[in-house]
């Protein structure tokens, strides 16, 4: 009697228990899939955001190139050419866009063009300069405000007094989609042009630029110096107080907020030795220091990895300590080096702060051409567009994520690349 | 003058390299005897002589040029009596006249006098670094070339040297925190001789607003950080409450439970979590969490701002999921298989392994995890600044605004910086709080998770 109760007891709590254990597991499998799940709707944001910045639309307007309003003459030579009174073409195009159109109005089509359409105009006169006196349909570019409607990004129905268009501007755009006269086409301007304050005009073209002179400083700076500290350290240093030093430090560093690096740099960089402001050069001084540590502990655990035998080998037949090392662990030890100096690279492509810090959030209209140019950084300029109030900037910013993603991406596949062809198991 | 010195220095170095090995040669046959290194040793020693004080006269040429030739002019600008000036305005508009004269137009002739003062140093200091760079490359190569003989030990020096370099490259660690601590304390110091320290510890009350020219009728700005750091505390708490347990949970599945072929896959997928810019989370706290918040506490009846400390705090909480998970499930594995085989052994299921076994003798290094990821998620910059707001609030209200001690250091630094105004210093001793602080969390996590790894090796 006692015991089948005591058997019974036994199983309802072994049941208890397993059924303990497998809520557990369940715990567990579920935090795994929110992570996930929260990992897939970040990226899901950033795409459902960003695929529209990669169209633009574009309205066909008709030009008349006359002479008389150009103020030019069929063999006017190239530097009249230049000179040439477009604006005046535009204002008259415009002001024939609609039949009928009152003053105000005009006003009004005006802004649904962009700030670009008069150098458009220019840019296809001086392409075929054989068009003056005719008249000619142009494809050019709409106003932001236009294009965030039409893409379906701004709202037509909240009350007018919070809508960037009027509802006489939006019976025009209707009017143009009717008579087809609007088309979206692949957005060209933003992989060519820098920032602007139009947001269809603005690209990424400067601050990828900017970012790729900063990546080259990065790169120049931390590798040699990372590989020289990690030989020294690994192979050379002698076992006492200041090597210990050194490795806590470097351990610390690594800890760092990155944004302590930035104050660092404005004023160390800035403020004592007077480097450009806003400048690759300064950027990439401030992300070198700040991935050094990074790139060390990676390339030791690569010049770890180089069997012993090795070194002895060079040693036993006659080289000293540093053509062993230099001669044959440090060439074996290179590609995990470089696989560790890409993930160190990565690392300062995405940071934004200490950038921020040392001005390159200025607004940089230009694509820089050198490490001592004021430039924009991808982060930072993503950044910026999401500070933006105008609405057209969001679409970019979100495209600018997706640009610096996929550089990553291929930045990391390069790093696993490199390591399962060149990597060595001993 | 960056480009075009670089290249005279690679000819420099080229030609003494070539030089060297020629010449060891030619000497060895004069006397007749063989050389003691190779001669490539004898090329670089001469090379190194040529490059090494080549760069040093570049560098500190580069670093000093701008500011001795800038006190010079300053020194020697003609001040009109009684008329008050900005030396800092005065030197940008003397360069933009110097480098741009169409900005000349419309300016007072002193200034146009020391524009030209100043293009005329500029030139100097041009053509002498040039003359001088070319002569300290022909003496070193000079002194080299006179210790070319065969007797010498020229890879010995080298390797000599090549330890040097070494021995800088390994210092360039500790010469930036020498660099971090210095500026901080330094710029902290002018700060504080203006603002009692006292007050910025331990005052509520953060209005930085100096009025900065004369007659301007701003408030005298007050300078109490508790509310910047109550704000930093509040973030960091929502972002552990999401954090904690979502990446210790993931990491006991991933160790304990999941099959190869999950862990194979789980593992670089929450790498990317864990790579992906901070400035991406931030635009994701922004466009897609904050108005999920804001809606979610209208919902409950609370008045949330469209920036919060939980919108951000979540986010940031994401960010650190995976620094969590891995660092755990490093943690979780480095326990002796043997613990385990003994709690199943006695009868125990997998969770009461876990739970009574595991964690338990893992807590040390949990811990210590977690406290890297509380020094992360305090030092974190771009999701605060995007999301959570500048206004400091003293307040527990996860749904209002607060501000942070990194958005506070961005925002003193966007814009002006002026650095005899306590606005921008403050920036500083707001870095050196946040650099005490996180460094201190890391020697204390490093070491609890050494003397853990100690424990079991």
């Amino acid at each position: 009697m006692n015991n089948s109760i005591a058997k019974e007891k036994i199983v309802s709590l072994r049941k208890k228990r397993s059924l303990e254990d497998m809520r557990f597991k369940y715990y567990g499998f579920t935090a795994m899939c929110l992570s996930l799940a929260v990992l897939v709707f970040l990226l899901y944001t950033i795409f459902s955001k960003g695929y529209t910045a990669f169209q633009k639309t574009i309205v066909l307007l008709e030009v008349d190139y006359n002479q008389e309003v150009l103020k030019l003459t069929p063999d006017s030579s190239d530097e009249d050419m230049e000179k040439g009174k477009f604006f005046r073409v535009k204002k008259q195009a415009i002001e024939n866009f609609f039949p009928d159109l009152s003053k105000s109005d005009i006003k009004l089509v005006k802004k649904l063009f962009s700030i670009n359409v008069d150098k458009e105009i220019k840019d296809y006169f001086l392409d075929n300069p054989e068009v003056i006196n005719t008249k000619q349909q142009i494809w050019v570019t709409a106003h932001s405000d236009v294009d965030q409607l039409l893409k379906g990004n701004s709202r037509r129905d909240v009350p007018e007094d919070r809508r960037k268009l009027n509802d006489i501007q939006l019976s025009y755009v209707d009017q143009l989609v009717e008579e087809n006269r609007v088309k979206q086409v692949f957005n060209n301007f933003f992989f060519t042009k820098a920032d602007s304050r139009h947001p269809e005009i603005a690209g990424v073209a400067g601050s990828f630029m900017g970012s790729l002179f900063t990546l080259f400083t990065v790169f120049i700076l931390s590798f040699p110096i990372a590989i020289g500290a990690s030989v020294y350290l690994e192979e050379f240093a002698p076992k006492n107080r200041i090597t210990e030093l050194i490795e806590v430090n470097i351990s610390n560093l690594a800890a760092v907020p990155s944004i302590v690096f930035g104050l660092l740099g404005l004023g160390v960089l800035l403020n004592v030795f007077g480097l450009p402001r806003s400048t690759p050069l300064v950027g990439g001084s401030v992300l070198a220091l700040m991935t050094l540590p990074t790139i060390i502990i990676a390339c030791r655990a690569s010049l770890k990895a180089v069997p012993p035998s090795i070194k002895e080998g060079a040693l036993a037949v006659g080289a000293t300590k540093t053509q062993a090392v230099f001669h044959h662990v440090v060439p074996l030890a290179l590609p995990g080096t470089l696989t560790g100096t890409i993930i160190g690279l990565a690392q300062a492509l995405g940071e934004t702060a200490p950038l921020i810090m040392i001005g390159m959030i200025a607004f940089i209209p230009n694509i820089p051409t050198g490490l001592t140019e004021p430039s924009a950084a991808l982060p930072v300029q993503i950044y910026l567009w999401v500070e933006s109030a105008e609405r057209g900037f969001q679409e970019k910013s979100a495209a600018a994520i997706m640009v610096i993603l996929i550089f990553l991406f291929m930045m990391n596949a390069i790093a696993v690349f490199l390591r399962n062809r060149f990597e060595r198991k001993w | 003058m960056f480009f075009w010195s670089l290249v005279l220095i690679a000819v420099g170095i080229f030609s003494s390299f070539i030089y060297g090995r020629s010449r060891i040669k030619l000497n060895s046959k004069k006397q007749g005897t063989k050389s003691k290194s190779l001669p490539n040793y004898y090329a670089q020693y001469v090379l190194m002589w040529c490059l090494f004080p080549a760069l040093i006269v570049y560098f500190s040429w580069a670093i000093f040029q701008e500011q001795i030739i800038q006190n010079i002019v300053i020194s020697n600008f003609e001040y009109i009596e009684g008329a008050v000036y900005n030396e800092g305005l005065l030197l940008a508009e003397i360069r933009n006249v110097a480098n741009n004269p169409s900005f000349a137009d419309g300016k007072s002739i002193e200034i146009i006098n020391a524009a030209a003062h100043y293009s005329s140093l500029r030139q100097i200091s041009q053509i002498s670094f040039y003359t001088s760079i070319i002569i300290i490359m022909l003496l070193g190569a000079l002194y080299a070339s006179q210790k070319l003989k065969p007797e010498f030990h020229a890879q010995h020096t080298i390797e000599k040297y090549i330890q040097y370099i070494l021995i800088f490259c390994s210092s360039v660690a500790i010469f930036t925190t020498i660099g971090i601590v210095f500026s901080l304390i330094f710029e902290s110091l002018r700060f504080f001789a203006e603002v009692s320290i006292f007050e910025f510890l331990f005052s509520t009350e953060w209005y930085p607003f100096i009025p900065i020219r004369e007659g301007q009728t701003a408030a005298e700005g007050s300078f109490g950080a508790v509310p910047i750091f109550a704000g930093t505390f509040l973030v960091m708490v929502v972002a552990m409450c999401v954090a904690a347990p979502l990446g210790l949970l993931t990491a006991i599945y991933l160790a304990e439970y999941a099959s190869q072929r999950v862990r194979k896959i789980v593992k670089p997928l929450l790498e990317i979590l864990a790579g992906i810019p901070t400035i991406v989370y931030g635009f994701f706290a922004f466009v897609s969490v904050a108005p999920f918040v804001k809606a979610f506490g209208q919902s409950i009846g609370i008045d949330a701002s469209p920036t919060s400390a939980l919108a951000a705090g979540m986010v940031m909480g994401v960010m650190i999921i995976p620094f969590i998970s891995s660092l755990s499930d490093d943690v979780i594995n480095s326990v002796p298989q043997s613990l385990r085989e003994a709690s199943l052994g006695i009868g125990a299921n997998k969770a009461e392994t876990i739970k009574k076994v595991i964690l338990p003798a893992a807590l040390p290094g949990i811990v210590g995890a977690f406290l890297l990821a509380i020094s992360r998620a305090i030092g974190e910059t771009m999701i605060v600044v995007v999301a959570a707001g500048t206004a400091p609030n003293l307040t527990g209200n996860p749904f209002e605004n607060v501000t942070t001690v990194t958005v506070q250091i961005v925002v003193a630094l966007i814009g002006d910086q002026e650095f005899d105004n306590p606005r921008t210093l403050s920036a500083f001793a707001l870095g050196l709080v946040l650099f005490v602080i996180t460094l201190f969390l890391n020697i204390i996590a490093l070491q609890i998770v050494k003397r853990y790894r100690e424990r079991y090796e």
